[in-house]
């Protein structure tokens, strides 16, 4: 039943090892230099950063569908703060949207 | 009393609130976490169903979920599968599309730094793009909860390994997520936050630059560079523009 081979297992782990250096390290590295005021201006922005690089492109692929929802979303997103309403909006929106176009 | 000492030094230079760990604070994380984690157990059976295609068995697709726990990367990586498994490629493929997840750990440091390292350390070991953007939402919004990421981490990473199991056992009975909208909840939940994390005129500016290098990478450079791109570019633009 349980079925692994000792390769497939070796690669494996050797992919959880770099996934978890990446996940540790820069959480690491900040531990260990001092940062400058400007520096940690820049790091103060960066969850925004990578959450608005995350999402532009996506969209931006996307159709009618997807920028109606990310619409509806932001727009409950701000209206309620509530992520399962916002969640439940874009993801119900986007399944209307895409049957109608 | 050196780890006090850290932490409030920490405290001084980051201005952020203490953050506790608490058994209370992984349930709290938990229960914020479950509707987030059905949306990534669409993708987990999707996941489970590709690698089962590619030839791995339904205890390696379970294995490379509980261990890897990085949506991404492991289905970029069992598209590469092959006999014999190009190792090389998989693993260095992994890295780069995880090399968004050194800034995003990065941006943990002012809360979890707080914590003993063994719990910050096992805490990141659960952290993927969808329990780290809840974690931060709440910890920037004044949470005090330190434990927030791993409980938020453990039940993605219980569903994300168990809808693995289902997509690799159950295989081609399952339809494409994107028929249930599943596709577009990683989008919404990060449409939510960035309307959390506005500040105004201030998010201006690094995020046109953020959106801005997203795009332009994105269309010039393939895989999932325009991550690292858009981040990097957007806290550069800050760093740059930064007068006291």
């Amino acid at each position: 039943m349980v079925d692994l081979d000792p390769a497939v297992v070796a690669v494996i782990l050797a992919m959880a090892a770099v996934t978890y250096a990446t996940k540790a390290g820069g959480f690491w590295l900040l531990g260990r230099v001092d940062l400058s005021e400007r520096a940690e201006a820049g790091i103060d922005v960066l969850p925004g950063a990578v959450v608005v690089a995350f999402v532009t492109p996506v969209l931006a692929d996307g159709g009618v569908p997807e920028w109606v929802a990310a619409a509806a979303t932001v727009a409950v997103a701000r209206k309620t703060g509530s992520l399962l309403a916002s969640l439940a909006v874009g993801v119900g929106v986007v399944l209307a949207v895409r049957t109608l176009v | 009393m050196a780890e006090a000492d850290q932490s409030a030094k920490e405290q001084d230079a980051d201005e952020v609130q203490d953050v506790e760990f608490t058994a209370a604070g992984v349930r709290e994380g938990f229960a914020a976490g479950f509707p987030v984690a059905l949306g990534v157990a669409g993708y987990g059976v999707v996941f489970g169903v590709v690698a089962r295609r590619a030839g791995l068995s339904v205890a390696e697709a379970a294995v490379m979920s509980a261990t890897v726990v990085a949506g991404a990367a492991q289905l970029v990586a069992v598209e590469l599968w092959a006999n014999p498994i190009p190792a090389v490629a998989v693993v260095s493929t992994t890295l780069l599309v995880n090399l968004r997840y050194v800034l995003m750990g990065a941006a943990l440091r002012p809360w979890l730094g707080q914590l003993r390292p063994g719990r910050a350390y096992a805490s990141v070991f659960f952290f993927a793009d969808e329990n780290w953007a809840l974690s931060i939402g709440a910890l920037r919004s004044g949470s005090t909860n330190g434990a927030f990421l791993l409980g938020s981490g453990l039940v993605l990473w219980l569903l994300w390994v168990a809808s693995t199991v289902v997509g690799a056992t159950a295989g081609d009975l399952v339809g494409d997520p994107a028929a249930y909208g599943l596709d577009y909840v990683a989008t919404a939940l990060f449409l939510t936050l960035a309307a959390g994390f506005w500040e105004g005129e201030e998010s201006l500016r690094p995020w046109l630059v953020a959106a801005a290098a997203a795009l332009a990478v994105d269309a010039l450079v393939p895989g999932e560079w325009y991550i690292l791109a858009g981040a990097l570019a957007g806290a550069a633009a800050e760093v740059v523009a930064y007068d006291g």
